[in-house]
């Protein structure tokens, strides 16, 4: 689970991470206080700049233009009313962007260097990963691949945590020195607290700045949350942005399925995430494209069954839907039944092709002999895509 | 291949008093399964489905002599459950626990290194030695005993891609689902070894899927290791780049995660990739088809 910019800064203060003063702002007239509260905050007499920066679960907003400077309470509002409500694109966002709901009014200051900090976990070594550089500010996979040397790594035991006589050797690393080498072994000591105690899967800063009066700050703030672990950290859970999700996304959660919006025609429900996605690699294959990835799950049962499809059926965008269910254990029938339900009382136009194999598959076959929606039952997946293809073209 | 689970497994379920848990245990006990008891603490001296429960691993252990544990306790508890089977010398754990904590995973995979336990999942559908031992979630009437060694990270993806085996006439020694999760309690460099030394084993089926470098490791140990043919279908070709891990991630693996990436690992290893999920089966049996002799590799000839 992604958090914002301005919640993981947050969190990173109760830690006793440095970072800079803000505040975060959710209307314009709400942008202009701000600016005149934080002005004060920074004790600021005379002429005071501070950054907007458009909040969204993604980075690159910089070069976006999600990043405004502000010099009067005036312009603070202006910054606001220009990002509050649009959707920004950036490159790590999709074409269509993320809606902007918030702004972190944050100050400014002059800085020295840039460095990099974050914590992570190596899922196949199954060892959490702490990771420094010199090489702040820039996008860390571009150093990755031209300057790996720059950046140091080091391993944390689980049960140990981060060593202080580690902490004191990526301090060094950073090139740091003096009272700059001992706030940032606390820095390193402090994130690892940090990621251990909210189960994280990522914490990342970068850049941390030293200032030119000689602090160590965290410009940008990233957290990211284990979804397995939030079960163990209900207040971080209610830190979710849905409005960053697609909205059918977060309408499938709540029913307990799993849910990503694509860019095709083709609506899928399928049973399992390994099982979804290679439903969405074969309509490719036949030239066709998927509205969605939708897992109901291996369990699945009618209700859910009903609520995805009506989840596909109300997509705007859906021409034709393919149904691909291996039941295991889920039975064949519940499906069909949840494919009746769902569509009870609709006038279902969409084409629907349904390829259903494995427990009481006659027994589904039978339930949906007589229907009088527009479905056509396929012999095997190759088929069933190759069908729905067709059908998604005439629309 | 069966090292893993055999018609001899004698195995106890956690969790057995739950609904998941009792629903599997029936159906493992049709399948020819041994399960010979159940733990959920509070719960000793009661029976389900004939099987008797014990409050403790150990105590079941002691009482029953079993060496394998099917894990169907909740994710906030599995950790606990784990550790317990752990402690109890079971040799073999296989978690069909979704939900489990990541770091709880990294604090379990840190206690078991340097012990002989292997655990299979989280997450996972189990693991299944056709006609002698189920233990996990997959149907049974699937399977049939054959040449092939199956390892997937998918669910439902396996049973279709074991179906498609069987209807093309090609059988299992053993069928792994080693889990969708993170961080897994074994990867398929851990197993594949298995595969190679196993005299029953032919042929090997990789099933896929992006995240992570679980498919880049294998291909790593199938290029140094294996002689025998495999197969592989990875799924997510399609999957939004933006939904991988942080960056971060992808340096400390040194993976992006991608399909793509994946399938370029495995072919340059010798992998035959099948192209379509439907096409499993054919793919598989069409190779096999023709010569095994032309079909044998030569570690690191490639």
């Amino acid at each position: 689970m992604k958090l914002h910019e301005y919640q993981a800064k947050r969190i990173f203060a109760t830690f006793g991470i440095p970072v800079p003063r803000g505040i975060v702002a959710a209307s314009p007239k709400h942008a202009k206080l701000a600016y005149t509260k934080l002005k004060t905050l920074c004790r600021a007499r005379t002429r005071f700049s501070c950054n907007v920066k458009a909040q969204i679960h993604a980075g690159g907003r910089g070069k976006a233009g999600g990043v405004l400077v502000a010099s009067s309470a005036k312009e603070a509002q202006t910054c606001a009313t220009r990002l509050l409500g649009t959707r920004l694109v950036t490159h790590q966002t999709s074409p269509s962007g993320l809606p902007v709901h918030r702004v972190l009014l944050d100050e400014r200051v002059a800085v020295t260097q840039e460095l990099y900090m974050a914590i992570t976990v190596d899922r196949f070594c199954a060892v959490p990963v702490v990771l420094a550089s010199q090489r702040g500010g820039v996008d860390i996979e571009t150093v990755a691949q031209e300057a790996p040397r720059a950046i140091v790594q080091d391993t944390i035991d689980p049960f140990v945590g981060l060593m202080p006589f580690q902490a004191r050797r990526l301090a060094e690393a950073l090139g740091l020195s003096g009272d700059l080498a001992t706030t940032s072994s606390e820095l390193f000591l402090a994130m690892w607290r940090c990621f251990l105690s909210s189960d994280a899967q990522l914490v990342e800063i970068n850049p941390l700045v030293e200032t030119s009066d000689g602090r160590l700050l965290a410009l940008d703030a990233k957290v990211v949350l284990d979804d397995n672990g939030l079960v163990r950290h209900p207040e971080l859970a209610r830190l979710r942005d849905k409005s960053q999700e697609h909205p059918l996304e977060f309408r499938a959660s709540r029913i307990g399925v799993s849910y990503v919006g694509l860019d095709g025609t083709i609506g899928c429900l399928v049973n399992g995430a390994g099982l979804a996605m290679a439903t969405n690699d074969i309509i490719k294959l036949y030239d066709g494209q998927p509205a969605n990835f939708l897992d109901v799950g291996g369990g699945a049962n009618i209700e859910q069954v009903t609520g995805a499809f009506k989840i596909l059926l109300a997509d705007q965008r859906v021409s034709a839907i393919l149904v691909n269910i291996f039941g295991g254990i889920m039975r064949c029938d519940w499906i069909a039944q949840g494919l009746l339900n769902a569509t009870k009382g609709l006038s279902v136009t969409a084409p629907i092709v349904v390829r259903l194999a494995g427990t009481n598959v006659q027994e589904a076959r039978q339930l949906l002999a007589n229907t009088t929606l527009p479905m056509t039952m396929a012999n095997d997946l190759a088929d069933a895509a190759q069908q729905v293809v067709k059908f998604a073209k005439r629309t | 291949m069966s090292i893993l689970v055999n018609k001899d497994t004698r195995a106890l379920v956690q969790g057995i008093t739950g609904e998941a848990g009792s629903f599997h245990t029936q159906k493992m006990l049709e399948y020819g399964t041994k399960i010979v008891a159940g733990v959920t603490p509070g719960r000793g001296g009661t029976r389900v489905h004939g099987v008797p429960v014990f409050d403790s691993v150990r105590k079941a252990v002691e009482a029953t002599g079993a060496t394998a544990s099917c894990v169907f306790v909740p994710a906030p508890f599995a950790f606990d459950a784990i550790l317990e089977a752990v402690e109890a010398g079971l040799s073999l754990l296989v978690v069909i626990t979704e939900g489990i904590p990541t770091l709880d995973m990294v604090r379990i995979r840190r206690k078991i290194q340097g012990t002989p336990v292997r655990i299979i999942g989280p997450n996972c559908p189990g693991v299944t030695t056709p006609d002698e031992c189920k233990l996990g979630i997959m149907p049974g009437y699937i399977h049939r005993r054959g040449p092939i060694g199956v390892l997937s990270r998918s669910g439902t993806l396996t049973y279709d891609a074991v179906w498609q085996l069987t209807q093309a006439g090609l059988g299992q020694s053993t069928c792994i689902g080693i889990g969708g999760d993170a961080v897994l309690g074994s990867s398929f460099v851990d197993l594949l070894p298995l595969f190679q030394e196993d005299p029953e084993t032919e042929a090997g089926v990789l099933i896929g899927e992006i995240g992570g470098t679980e498919e880049e490791e294998a291909a790593r140990f199938i290029r140094a290791h294996m002689t025998k043919p495999v197969f592989a279908f990875v799924a997510g070709r399609l999957a939004p780049k933006e939904k991988r891990m942080g960056h971060a991630g992808a340096i400390v693996s040194g993976g992006r995660g991608t399909a793509l990436e994946k399938i370029e690992a495995l072919k340059a290893a010798g992998v035959t990739i099948i192209e379509s999920p439907a096409a499993i089966g054919k793919t598989v049996a069409a190779a096999l088809g023709r010569s095994a002799s032309v079909l044998r590799r030569n570690p690191s000839s490639v």
